[in-house]
């Protein structure tokens, strides 16, 4: 996704990591909710995060964002300094929430290049309304003390300008910024920095503007004032001025004598002589902050970096040549009938690097589905309140990796059939109680890999579907294609994913406009996967979603036939075996099967199937691998197997899968030496043969 | 001023691909296709054989870890087969975003042809002359030019399997 909005690299990087910091939000408020309150690590982390956020997104100049963040921030302040008894989880979290909504939408804006033009006002209100409830409600022993800044001064005299003092005019002025335009004091030292260039001498109060962060206040209270000697104009100063960025008002004045600088001079200890030792500390502290937090955390937060898909696209090429022309190194015929021990060593050590860096480069685009996930707790999450239920989510192997195209593509269909199961699925609470179920409902989202696919699995105990009313449905709608006697339940039941179809009567804010199920599909069918549908009435629904893995790795067993190679997924793979003559038998339409352990199993021979030349067509010369997929077996005749090797499972180019499908092919990979072998879709395959 | 810079660069660019055409050999005729579709040109590769494909298009090859479709000409144009040499090329071409790579008998050269020396097709018969976009004159010899998009048109392709049919 990067790359598509603006190439200006800080928005970039603002984007990443607000929306980084907010699905860390998110995460630990619905823990917090889960356990229905807010600990002190809880509490300061949502503390600092808003901090961050607020910080950042004032400088973006997004005020919007930047006052929610700040309204949440002194919400947490208040909890983190008072710790008050009584707080009321649930509307607490449905608060940060909804901030965090607000954020996201706005940072899709800002992705989207637009203006983000959200007004939080109404959220803001809200917020600090349950601020003063809380308040009011947690009568607090100590009253809330904002340290208000010390006055001392402290002053800048570049060294090398000391000499000319004397023709200098000298000014006061005194700043004061736009309201709400927050970091106050960061402003105010920008307008320093750039002063420092042109004036000799410059002391300003508060002095303290980069050490105190509350020196944000007093700017804000009195303005900044700055005292400054230079040898330009009034004319020149006062343009030097208006050009600051969220000037409100300036006020410079033309010093006649020497007196107020006078006042600065007298304690002479703390010229300072050097520019750099000027900080900018806050956005140190910022960074101290987010290293705490991450230490705090543990091992939950693993050291990420962005990195743009293309390059690692671009990563992976690159090893794959490398690999090649390893290959043509160490193969070439010019030293393969040397004797070349030495060379042989350093060449085997060459080989080994390569593979493990094919390997990482291989992992590297490989993301785990829990974040996913975790996006459906929060769906779960919000529509349980709405609609009342208790429902428990259960996640079974979110650490199941899929590539990350993958991920971006089957997060909307989840969502989706999240909101289904507990929208049409799940019974009220009550209505389980009497049919004896657990009060609680229960969904369960599983992913977990098999063969060259991934499963995502979402299954609810709800009511599951009742196959009268899809017929009924599916009649009236004229989606019945086939005689409804002759329809298995799983026919029956996959006619929901039919566009247009929805048996829930009443449409609510979340599901039943009949457009879910067929948006699922169509977006999972996008990656070329596929969706089934399983139910029992009054147990629950299981909806299956298939993915290919595109881009994924897999394990995968090489065969050979004629010049030919084909990559066999080693998952499918029960058993290879040189058949014996008087196992095969041949049927009138000369179908061959054979016959293994009193089990009779098709032969596709792989070199009739997609007309292959080859030496090899007696059976008992070659080799028969009996693979499964879906429930149906088969075995494939092929020359030999050459060997398993982990693979990347590529695409066929787009121009031959637009010219025509190809039965049975699931894309293709480059093999070792560079050569290219197909990789065999044995789903497709044994589809084929029944 | 900068980007007026790098906008002229750009242009002057388009202008230098502008009318010149990269020439290869069919048999006897000589082929000529817009350079700017031109990516590279790469020797003959170990192709891997696709099954189920139309006969001219050879299968795919490995291009740096690309993987990319090869079309033979020859078959494409109804002409005999001819066994591949080392003066056999690929020219990889890059059309709307869509990369083949084309089997040529030999690739000549780079030449400019002006507009006006560029004549539509005479209108002989309906099949042969889709594919042809014009004809060059350069000095005594012609020069036909491909139209590339044409050559990938995906209703092309289906009616020619169905016409293999």
């Amino acid at each position: 996704m990067p790359g598509k909005y603006s190439n200006e690299p800080m928005l970039e990087m603002y984007i990443f990591e607000t929306s980084q910091l907010l699905e860390q939000l998110e995460h630990a408020i619905i823990i917090c909710e889960k356990v229905n309150n807010y600990s002190i690590d809880a509490i300061n982390e949502i503390f600092r995060f808003m901090h961050t956020i607020k910080g950042s997104s004032a400088m973006m100049l997004f005020n919007e964002i930047g006052s929610l963040a700040h309204a949440i921030e002194d919400l947490f302040y208040y909890l983190r300094e008072q710790k008050p008894e009584s707080v009321d989880c649930s509307t607490l979290s449905d608060l940060v929430l909804e901030g965090v909504d607000f954020i996201k939408i706005e940072l899709e804006k800002i992705k989207a290049a637009d203006t983000p033009d959200g007004d939080p006002q109404k959220l803001n209100d809200k917020i600090k309304a349950f601020l003063s409830l809380l308040k009011s409600g947690n009568p607090s022993e100590v009253e809330l003390v904002r340290p208000v800044s010390n006055k001392q001064q402290q002053y800048y005299i570049s060294p090398d300008k000391k000499a000319d003092e004397i023709r200098q005019n000298r000014f006061r002025a005194t700043i004061k910024f736009n309201d709400g335009c927050e970091m106050e004091n960061i402003r105010a030292y920008t307008v320093i920095h750039s002063l420092i260039d042109t004036a000799n001498e410059v002391f300003y109060i508060p002095e303290d503007i980069s050490e105190n962060e509350d020196s944000v206040l007093w700017i804000r209270e009195n303005g900044f004032e700055i005292y400054f000697a230079t040898e330009e104009n009034y004319e020149e100063m006062n343009r030097f001025f208006m050009q600051t960025v969220f000037l409100k008002s300036l006020d410079l004045v033309q010093l006649e004598n020497d007196d107020e600088f006078q006042q600065f001079n007298k304690p002479k200890k703390s010229v300072i002589e050097n520019n750099n030792e000027i900080k900018m500390p806050q956005i140190e502290r910022a960074i101290n902050k987010e290293q705490t937090i991450k230490e705090m955390a543990g091992a939950s937060n693993q050291v990420i970096i962005s990195v743009n898909v293309d390059k690692l696209d671009k990563l992976m090429d690159l090893v794959g040549e490398m690999v090649i022309a390893e290959a043509m190194v160490t193969q070439n015929p010019e030293v393969k009938n040397l004797e070349l021990e030495n060379f042989h060593k350093a060449a085997r050590q060459l080989h080994k690097i390569t593979g493990e860096l094919q390997d990482m480069v291989m992992s590297i685009r490989m993301v785990p589905l829990s974040t996913t996930f975790l996006k459906m707790q929060r769906i779960m999450r919000d529509m349980c309140k709405k609609l009342n239920k208790e429902v428990r989510l259960e996640v079974v192997g979110e650490e199941t990796e899929v590539d990350k195209n993958i991920i971006e593509n089957i997060s909307d269909p989840l969502m989706h059939l999240i909101r289904n199961a507990i929208d049409h699925g799940i019974e009220e609470n009550d209505e389980r109680v009497n049919k004896g179920k657990e009060r609680v409902g229960k969904v369960t989202l599983e992913a977990k890999n098999s063969g060259s696919d991934v499963l995502v699995i979402i299954k609810d105990d709800g009511k599951g579907l009742k196959k009268e009313r899809i017929l009924n449905k599916a009649r009236e709608n004229g989606l019945l294609e086939k005689n409804e006697n002759e329809m298995s339940d799983r026919e029956i039941y996959n006619l929901i994913l039919l566009p247009g179809f929805s048996t829930k009567e009443s449409v609510t804010e979340f599901s039943g406009r009949g457009v879910g199920m067929d948006v699922v599909t169509k977006n999972i069918e996008a990656v070329g996967g596929s969706v089934t549908v399983d139910s029992v009435e009054e147990v629950g629904t299981t909806i299956t979603l298939k993915i290919p893995l595109t881009l994924a790795i897999i394990d995968g067993m090489n065969i050979r036939v004629g010049n030919s190679r084909y990559t066999i997924p080693i998952i499918t793979i029960k058993e290879s075996f040189r058949p014996k003559k008087s196992e095969v038998i041949t049927d009138p339409d000369e179908n061959e099967m054979i016959m293994v352990r009193g089990q009779c199993y098709p032969i596709l021979r792989l070199h009739k199937h997609y007309k292959v030349a080859t030496k090899i067509t007696e059976l008992t010369d070659g080799i028969l691998i009996m693979v499964e997929q879906d429930d149906k077996t088969c075995c494939i005749f092929a020359d030999e197997l050459i060997g398993q090797q982990q693979v990347v499972v590529k695409a066929l180019p787009a121009y031959i899968k637009k010219t025509k499908s190809i039965d049975g092919l699931g894309g293709c990979t480059l093999l070792g030496d560079g050569s290219i072998s197909l990789i065999l879709d044995i789903g497709g395959l044994t589809n084929r043969l029944t | 001023m900068k980007e007026n810079a790098v906008h002229d660069l750009f242009e002057e660019e388009e202008d230098t691909q502008k009318g010149k055409f990269l020439t290869f050999a069919l048999g006897n005729e000589s082929y000529g296709i817009e350079i700017l579709y031109v990516t590279e040109i790469v020797g003959i590769q170990p192709i891997t054989e696709v099954p189920e494909l139309p006969e001219y298009i050879k299968g795919i090859i490995n291009l740096r870890g690309k993987i990319i479709p090869v079309m033979d000409v020859r078959l494409r144009f109804k002409k005999s087969p001819f066994d591949y040499n080392d003066r056999t090329c690929i020219i990889v071409v890059d059309i709307q975003e869509i990369s083949i790579g084309m089997i040529v008998d030999t690739v000549a050269e780079v030449l400019s042809i002006p507009e006006q020396e560029i004549v539509p097709p005479p209108d002989i018969n309906k099949s042969g002359k889709k594919y042809i976009k014009g004809i060059g004159k350069t000095g005594s010899d012609v020069t036909l030019i491909l139209d590339c998009e044409k050559l990938l048109d995906e209703e092309e392709v289906e009616a020619l399997i169905k016409f293999d049919n």
